[in-house]
């Protein structure tokens, strides 16, 4: 049988720092993501500013029915057409898509390749080499 | 499995007193608010017909997960779930990771569930003229008050859990029929409201981010494996059943949703079911969507509670975090520190303000832990084949599943790309630092042959 690894024992200083650690990472990744959305606001304001026809249900060419159940939803021509004209834009970026894969995919091999390496050092202990 | 309380010696278990009941009411009251509310995004990333194939495409994605989940569960029957098969088939970061996943994905879930309940009580004060209330003490209540049941035994908890899932689930049944189904055009209008895709199959690609909202959770089963009288039994029969629960509820609510509501504003509503409930004109229809939403709001927060609990207790016993939370409470059986620790850190996801990113950052976790049960059960498959060890459950048609999943997860992945494209490079960076941090730090904490406590022969291969 392999020689049993003993591990430090972690003092109560230590596990607090460590908690607290995972928890200011996660709040980190959280916020970061509106550094981007900031600009990405502002850009849209942008646009919007440019429109300013007032919408009627006419000009929105829905059917009666259609209509009728935007109205038993409490909306008129101007707050449906709000809705009706948002669009998402679907352009792929194809530099940050493969920057996205690269570091999606290295995320996985690494991960794998490190669990495999302390994998075999639990079996060894378990089984013996 | 017995385990220790935190640093003390002295040997306690959590009490085996679950059945597939119980197991169905945790997977289903998980995920069904996600009916209530969520999917309907999928509505305005595709239209009306993408959210539908994004439903059956994600049904399949769970049913494969509900398969592989079964199998290696009912012979990996320990809390803390995928993270403990993780930790016996792949290796310490993988469980490490796989276990941060878990706590992630049902805390910020549970963190937006109390944030809909605060909200009813909003749209209730307002009904009854009570404009501007603070929905705060609201989301603290029902996040302490899930704690506090979720501290004192599993059984109640569960049992709750089974009753109010019951009565959400029934509420949609109940819907379905009022709408009157078989006399198309009288309440439903389909034929006008329907159209095509509005941005094509690249829209339809797209909803499949959301489209997780119709089961995201349901892989939660897993997590009460050391509390059930019969793993081998009770965890497929609740994870299957509850997944064939899941795919018919989501099916009636875009039916009913989908024949009500214009799609852009389908795409946008806040609890589609509940305005659904209105635009029928029934009052005691709507006070039972009302009390339904809510109902399916606190059963997703209560599972969410059991699961969080259960993953940072493994994580703790394990020492991958610090070991103080690998108690067991001496009467109630309970990984009582880890739920209370996981309180405060569930309200201050609710406050944070930043909903979208927080319901982002649980469905990607989710969707990270779909990808490692791919990966997860083809090394199961090779490094114990069949016959060599006593299997619970054995899935059917093995790679085929396991292809499938990562496959649809490669997709899902894709879709989130579209939508939060900054998000998911976020979310990525948080669990590659965590990963360095757990390997450079953490490691040297864990006993190396403690991790391996299944009583099985060594792996092939190792």
């Amino acid at each position: 049988m392999t020689k049993q690894y003993e591990p430090p024992k972690q003092s109560w200083f230590g596990q607090i720092f460590d908690s607290l650690f995972v928890l200011a990472l996660v709040y980190l990744s959280l916020m970061l993501p509106l550094l981007f959305k900031t600009k990405e606001a502002a850009s849209a304001a942008a646009g919007a500013a440019a429109e300013v026809v007032k919408p009627t249900w006419e000009s929105l060419q829905l059917s009666p029915v259609v209509q009728e159940q935007w109205e038993k939803l409490g909306y008129d021509a101007e707050k449906a057409a709000a809705l009706i004209n948002t669009r998402f834009d679907y352009t792929i970026d194809p530099t940050w898509l493969a920057i996205t894969a690269v570091v999606l995919i290295g995320y996985f091999v690494f991960m794998l390749k490190v669990s495999d390496k302390e994998y075999r050092e639990v079996i060894a202990e378990k089984f013996g080499k | 499995m017995s385990t220790t309380t935190g640093d003390k010696s002295q040997r306690i278990s959590m009490l085996k007193v679950l059945n597939p009941f119980h197991i169905w009411a945790l997977g289903v009251g998980i995920v069904l608010v996600g009916e209530f509310m969520g999917w309907n995004f999928s509505v305005a990333k595709g239209g009306a017909y993408g959210s539908l194939i994004a439903c059956w495409v994600i049904g399949l994605l769970y049913t494969c997960v509900a398969m592989i989940d079964s199998e290696v569960t009912s012979t990996v029957a320990a809390a803390g779930g995928q993270y403990t098969q993780a930790k016996h088939i792949i290796g310490p970061l993988m469980a490490f990771n796989v276990g941060l996943y878990l706590v992630m994905a049902y805390t910020m879930l549970e963190a937006a569930d109390a944030l809909i309940v605060g909200d009813l009580m909003k749209s209730a004060a307002e009904t009854f003229g009570h404009a501007n209330l603070d929905t705060k003490p609201f989301v603290v209540l029902t996040i302490a008050f899930l704690a506090w049941l979720n501290y004192r035994g599993v059984f109640t908890t569960l049992t709750l859990n089974f009753v109010i899932t019951f009565v959400a689930f029934i509420a949609i049944l109940v819907l379905f029929l009022a709408v009157e189904p078989a006399n198309p055009g009288a309440v439903l209008k389909h034929k006008e409201l329907l159209t095509d895709l509005p941005y094509g199959w690249i829209g339809v690609v797209a909803s499949l981010q959301f489209g997780m909202w119709y089961y995201l959770g349901i892989e939660g089963t897993c997590q009460a494996a050391e509390e059930v009288r019969s793993a081998g039994r009770a965890i497929p029969l609740g994870t299957m059943g509850g997944m064939m629960t899941l795919l018919v509820a989501a099916s009636l609510t875009w039916y009913i949703c989908a024949g009500l509501m214009p799609w852009q504003y389908l795409g946008q509503a806040v609890t589609p079911l509940y305005d659904a409930g209105t635009l029928v004109g029934s009052t005691k229809l709507q006070l039972l969507l009302f009390v339904a939403t809510a109902f399916a709001a606190i059963a997703s927060a209560n599972g969410c509670i059991n699961d969080a609990s259960r993953a940072w207790f493994s994580l703790g016993r394990d020492r991958y975090m610090p070991v103080f939370f690998g108690a067991i409470h001496p009467k109630y059986r309970t990984p009582y520190r880890s739920i209370i620790f996981l309180v405060p850190i569930a309200v201050s996801f609710a406050f944070t303000g930043l909903l979208d990113q927080v319901i982002t950052f649980s469905i990607l976790s989710g969707l990270l832990g779909y990808t490692f049960m791919s990966i997860n059960v083809v090394k199961f498959r090779k490094m114990w084949p069949l016959g060599s060890i006593h299997r619970g459950y054995i899935h059917p048609f093995h790679p085929i599943p396991a292809i499938t999943l990562l496959i649809l997860c490669s997709a899902t992945y894709f879709a989130t790309f579209l939508g939060y494209g900054n998000s998911l490079l976020s979310i990525l960076a948080f669990y590659i630092l965590a990963s360095i941090w757990f390997s450079v730090r953490r490691y040297k904490f864990v006993k190396r042959a403690d991790q391996f406590t299944m009583p099985w022969p060594r792996p092939k291969g190792y």
